[in-house]
């Protein structure tokens, strides 16, 4: 598999959210706010990034049959060892970051990519993989917590300058001054609301793509995505 | 790589590697542990000092507060560790921790008092509330926190320690009144305890540095 296609995957045609929908404990948790998507979508692609490297490098000396639990251990031990690291030694990341790693291990879209790709490739591809995949995810959370930031508060980014240092202040803005604020939209059904709405657009116009092709050619339908591990 | 495939099928193999990756991980864990500690208590001893600062005025103390600690039992047993500030060897204000049950765990409050029980501030230092919502209490991201300056047992009657949904004086966020309610109440309870045992805690001998 080349990066092209690992890259075009994890953005778009596998994309953690849009078309695994995996990961959705802590994508209705935190996108509340854009910077809240970005902060987790940039924790999760740095998990992402090691636990499929580690995981491609012993793959051929776990056998099938105790894979899960290996890959659970050594996820959550990656995570916790991040956790300490950045707590020690990167102490104000870690004020901002602190809140999202913890709920990195619950998202199963980490074991996923272990399950699916990592377990199946080299070192390198599944760095690329978990890279992508990060960044597929970071682009949906973020996306979704500014839909909801936006009709909920009215502001896009706020508090940016927190997690990415001062100079990303310019990122924050009040579109609507003196908003009232849309509580609902703050509040986890939005969560499902605006992802259902995003879920049914991207079908939509992949259907849309789907039928223009077999009008040109009566070629077979797209494929559905990958099957999901049955978890939130 | 044959001869390795029909390892992993012995009964053998399986029990053997999953007790090894455990056997590593707890290792890494260890070691990450040790060599991360003192960098995490240097953190979090840096971020006490900050946060006793904070609450403070600044220039309000002449001493050490991390030095000059005494413990006092509240009413229901539990230990707290106060913080005394002085000025000229007098003790001009007080720091201690006080939480109470927010939407989503323990909430817990530092709070900085003059020596007769006003409040110079408050600060949150401790809360897994929603994001968004009832993280209006962080100073970072609301004015909320600074609404306690000044205020005291007797300058605010007790039925008045409330969020103004409950007939008191402190704002409640849109969505989210559980959670100023339980500061409302740290805060509150703070004071009790520094009015039930002011004697004590300005008279005691200093314990040293706090562990």
């Amino acid at each position: 598999m080349n990066i092209r296609e690992i890259m075009k995957n994890g953005l778009w045609d596998q994309n953690i959210v849009f078309a695994q929908v995996l990961g959705m404990c802590p994508t209705m948790a935190v996108t509340t706010s854009g910077t809240n998507g970005l902060g987790m979508g940039l924790a999760t692609t740095a998990v992402l990034v090691g636990s499929n490297m580690i995981i491609s490098s012993i793959r051929n000396f776990v056998s099938p049959q105790v894979r899960i639990p290996v890959y659970i251990v050594l996820i959550a031990t990656l995570v916790t060892i991040v956790d300490m690291v950045l707590n020690a030694w990167m102490h104000d990341l870690y004020r901002v970051l602190g809140l999202f790693i913890a709920l990195i291990v619950v998202n199963c879209a980490v074991l996923g990519r272990a399950e699916s790709f990592a377990s199946k490739s080299g070192i390198v591809a599944s760095a690329f993989d978990g890279l992508f995949m990060g960044l597929g995810f970071t682009l949906a959370l973020t996306a979704i917590g500014l839909i909801r930031e936006l009709i909920g508060m009215g502001t896009l980014f706020s508090q940016a300058s927190l997690l990415l240092g001062p100079k990303f202040a310019f990122l924050e803005m009040t579109v609507i001054p003196n908003y009232g604020g849309v509580l609902m939209m703050i509040l986890p059904p939005a969560g499902f609301l605006v992802l259902g709405l995003m879920l049914a657009v991207k079908r939509f116009y992949e259907l849309r793509a789907a039928a223009k092709e077999t009008a040109k050619t009566t070629a077979s339908p797209t494929p559905l995505a990958e099957g999901a591990i049955g978890c939130h | 790589m044959s001869k390795l495939d029909e390892l992993r099928d012995r009964l053998f193999y399986q029990p053997l590697s999953l007790g090894l990756i455990a056997l590593a991980t707890s290792a890494a864990l260890s070691f990450a542990n040790q060599s991360t500690q003192e960098g995490i208590a240097d953190a979090e001893k840096r971020d006490l000092q900050t946060s006793l600062s904070e609450v403070l005025p600044a220039g309000h103390g002449d001493n050490d507060l991390l030095k000059d600690t005494v413990t006092v039992a509240d009413n229901d047993g539990k230990e707290v560790t106060i913080y005394r500030s002085r000025k000229a060897g007098t003790v001009n204000g007080v720091v201690f921790k006080t939480a109470a049950r927010g939407y989503a765990g323990d909430i817990v409050v530092l709070i900085g008092l003059d020596e007769k029980g006003t409040m110079l501030g408050a600060r949150v230092i401790k809360h897994q509330e929603t994001p968004g919502l009832g993280d209006k209490i962080e100073v970072a991201k609301s004015k909320w926190i600074h609404d306690f300056e000044g205020k005291s047992l007797d300058n605010l009657p007790a039925e008045k320690w409330a969020v103004k949904k409950d007939g008191g004086v402190f704002d409640q966020f849109a969505g989210a009144t559980i959670t100023p309610r339980a500061v409302v109440k740290a805060v509150k309870q703070g004071l009790d305890f520094y009015a039930g045992h002011r004697e004590e805690i300005l008279s005691a001998p200093t314990q040293g540095e706090a562990k």
